[in-house]
């Protein structure tokens, strides 16, 4: 399969008065065309942060890309200008954000904000930008577009506004959709619909989508492979039925354990995973997740794991996997979900430096 | 638990949005809520949840209906005196941990503000004291409480809105989505600790969410709203197993689960409320399908849900 985006080692921070914040602590993933990679993590994991460096939206200073490759169609990004950004931006790599109530501009036009971009990149005219728009205003499943398409944001409800902003980020073809958490402010039948939409989008036109989201079951639902993320680090990455059925690393065996299954009896305490993420101004010594992590050895407080290859497509970055690691078992809830996958190897693998 | 904390009799709570207009965000809702359980509210955002749990603790005055705590009306006039003993019975978690707490307050004074207005404390010690006890009942330590509330987490600072409304001893807590805003790992620490206090305290509580699988964890019993209407009321259990209102199938159908296999096979069903097509004749109201599961429906469709219920 043919790669569309490969990211090395990137590595973001932002100057405060507090010190410097490594919010990206040199992550590398690549993205295939057509597929769906999912990027997981609490709040300030970094998970944002990489997807909007990814598109050089984060605000520079104070932030900073203090090193690494963002590489889309085999030519880095990082050191383009704003001007040649601009040419990007939109074109070949768009983005749906959190907030439909918040992202529009709530003086233009639904139509106006979705013919902007097709005025600018594609040289379309008013009248061609126009049709185009009720076209794609009818793609995303909104009734009446020859109606909508001269409407305010305010006159659309929270679904209808995801779907505008979908359009506005489908309207130019782009080869790369960064979605970042598109359906968090929306309501579960709602967010079913635009899930749905999504994907057929996809099918349709062979986008590779980026979706970041905290919610396990959305990425259950949606993704091909899934990036953990904790502390500015991917921390286990592999394909959605790797991370759900045979997670390897701690805090992905605390993510799935917290949230409750609807078949469970509700007897037991939730497994949460205690304490909070850690200040990134000085990230701790050791690996990062020990301090919160039942199963920390005496070494992750010490130096950082490596990151070991489970299978083909299954990483983790956790000292558990060493050979001479103590066998530990997984949370109950955990453990239930366990399987057997075919594809993994009989003993992980010490992934080599430069990888 | 056959004991009825609180009467709730067709409710309803209108708004006046100009020009005649009105809407009817509660429109003629009736449930109990007995001593010592948690019933849970979904439901899409818009269809009267939050607006009927702050008409309850009467942050709103109903329009109409009753509520009735202990067999006393919330509503009417009332004293101060007769206010204030409210008041302390019943309190609430709102959703924004950010936006609930203020921020020129050290923690010890939003904490204590409640022990302050009904004369809970005799002295400085005693009041201090009680701010500690609070904090560390919710998992805080002493050092937090003279700092501001910017200086915590999304998590802690719901962790202090608990504390907040734990001060006062109630007897009845309504959580307006006290979870919503909070990340996965974090949520399970917050739900536990509802849990643990319900447990050690014997809270009641009205639980306001949408996310439907953190509902039925911490629930007895479910309501399920629609448009000002609740549709159907039923133990958490039952209410999974037999959903019987359209529009409770298609929201438990929409909920996303953290397992790849079902999500492939998953079948939606979406929900028209022009499916039932009731004729005026009619009389479309809660009728108790299977002891303790109401649903909203008319006569026949009783019927229909009835021949079909499976234990």
């Amino acid at each position: 399969m043919e790669k569309i985006l490969e990211v090395k080692d990137l590595e973001v921070s932002f100057q405060t008065y507090g010190g410097s914040v490594k919010a990206v602590r040199g992550v590398s993933f690549d993205l295939h065309k057509g597929e769906t990679l999912a990027i997981v993590g609490e709040s300030g994991s970094g998970k944002s942060v990489t997807s909007q460096t990814i598109m050089k939206l984060i605000p520079m200073p104070p932030g900073k890309i203090t090193g690494g490759q963002i590489l889309f169609n085999g030519d880095d990004i990082v050191p383009k200008t704003e001007k040649q950004m601009e040419k990007i931006r939109g074109k070949e790599i768009s983005m749906i954000f959190q907030d439909p109530m918040t992202s529009l501009n709530p003086t233009m036009k639904i139509g106006t904000q979705i013919m902007e971009g097709l005025i600018k990149h594609q040289n379309m005219s008013k009248q061609a930008a126009k049709t185009r728009a009720v076209e794609l205003l009818n793609l995303v499943g909104i009734p009446m577009p020859e109606r909508r398409v001269n409407q305010y944001p305010h006159e659309f409800s929270g679904g209808m506004r995801q779907r505008a902003m979908i359009a506005i980020a489908l309207a130019a073809n782009p080869k790369l959709l960064i979605a970042d958490e598109p359906t968090t402010a929306l309501d579960v039948t709602i967010q079913a619909q635009i899930l749905d939409l999504m994907k057929d989008l996809q099918s349709k036109m062979d986008t590779s989508i980026i979706f970041i989201t905290h919610d396990l079951g959305v990425v259950a639902n949606v993704a091909d492979r899934v990036a953990v993320m904790y502390a500015g680090q991917i921390v286990e990455m592999g394909t959605v039925d790797e991370i759900f059925y045979d997670p390897r690393h701690p805090y992905t065996w605390g993510l799935l354990a917290s949230m409750p299954s609807l078949d469970n009896d509700n007897k037991a305490d939730l497994a949460a995973i205690p304490g909070t993420p850690p200040d990134l101004t000085n990230p701790p010594k050791g690996d990062a997740f020990a301090a919160r992590n039942q199963y920390a050895l005496a070494i992750d407080f010490e130096e950082e794991p490596p990151m070991y290859q489970i299978s083909e497509t299954h990483f983790a970055k956790t000292w558990l996997l060493h050979p001479d690691a103590p066998k530990v078992e997984p949370p109950e809830a955990v453990k239930k979900r366990m399987r057997q996958l075919s594809s993994t190897f009989d003993q992980a693998v010490l992934m080599k430096e430069g990888k | 638990m056959a004991e009825k904390l609180l009467e709730i009799k067709n409710l309803k709570q209108h708004f006046n949005v100009g020009k005649g207009n009105t809407v009817k965000a509660v429109d003629g809702i009736t449930f109990d809520i007995y001593k010592g359980e948690t019933l849970g509210l979904v439901g899409e955002s818009g269809c009267g949840k939050s607006t009927t749990g702050r008409t309850i603790i009467r942050l709103y005055d109903a329009t109409d209906g009753q509520v009735l705590f202990n067999g006393e009306d919330v509503h009417g006039k009332k004293s101060a005196k007769e206010l204030k003993k409210f008041n302390r019975k019943m309190q609430m978690i709102f959703q924004d941990p950010y936006a609930s707490l203020n921020p020129r307050m050290t923690v010890a004074d939003i904490i204590a503000e409640g022990i302050d207005i009904h004369g809970l404390a005799k002295d400085k010690k005693e009041r201090i004291e009680k701010v500690y006890e609070l904090l560390e009942t919710v998992g805080l330590n002493k050092e937090h409480a003279n700092r501001y509330p910017h200086e915590f987490s999304g998590g802690q600072r719901q962790r202090i809105g608990i504390a907040r409304a734990l001060a006062v001893d109630p007897d009845f807590i309504i959580a307006d989505e006290p979870i919503s805003a909070l990340d996965v790992s974090i949520q399970a620490q917050v739900v536990n600790l509802m849990k643990k206090l319900q447990r050690e305290k014997g809270l009641t509580y009205l639980f306001i969410a949408h996310d439907l699988s953190m509902v039925k964890y911490i629930s007895d019993r479910i309501g399920v709203m629609y448009f000002g209407k609740l549709v159907e009321l039923a133990s958490a259990e039952d209410l999974y197993n037999n959903p019987m209102h359209l529009y409770t199938q298609s929201l438990l159908s929409a909920i996303p689960l953290p397992d790849p296999d079902t999500e492939r096979t998953r079948k939606r069903v979406s929900y028209d409320p022009k499916v039932h097509n009731y004729s005026d004749k009619e009389q479309v109201e809660m009728r108790e399908i299977v002891p303790g599961h109401y649903v909203y429906c008319s006569e026949k469709e009783a019927q229909t849900f009835k021949a079909q219920y499976v234990k």
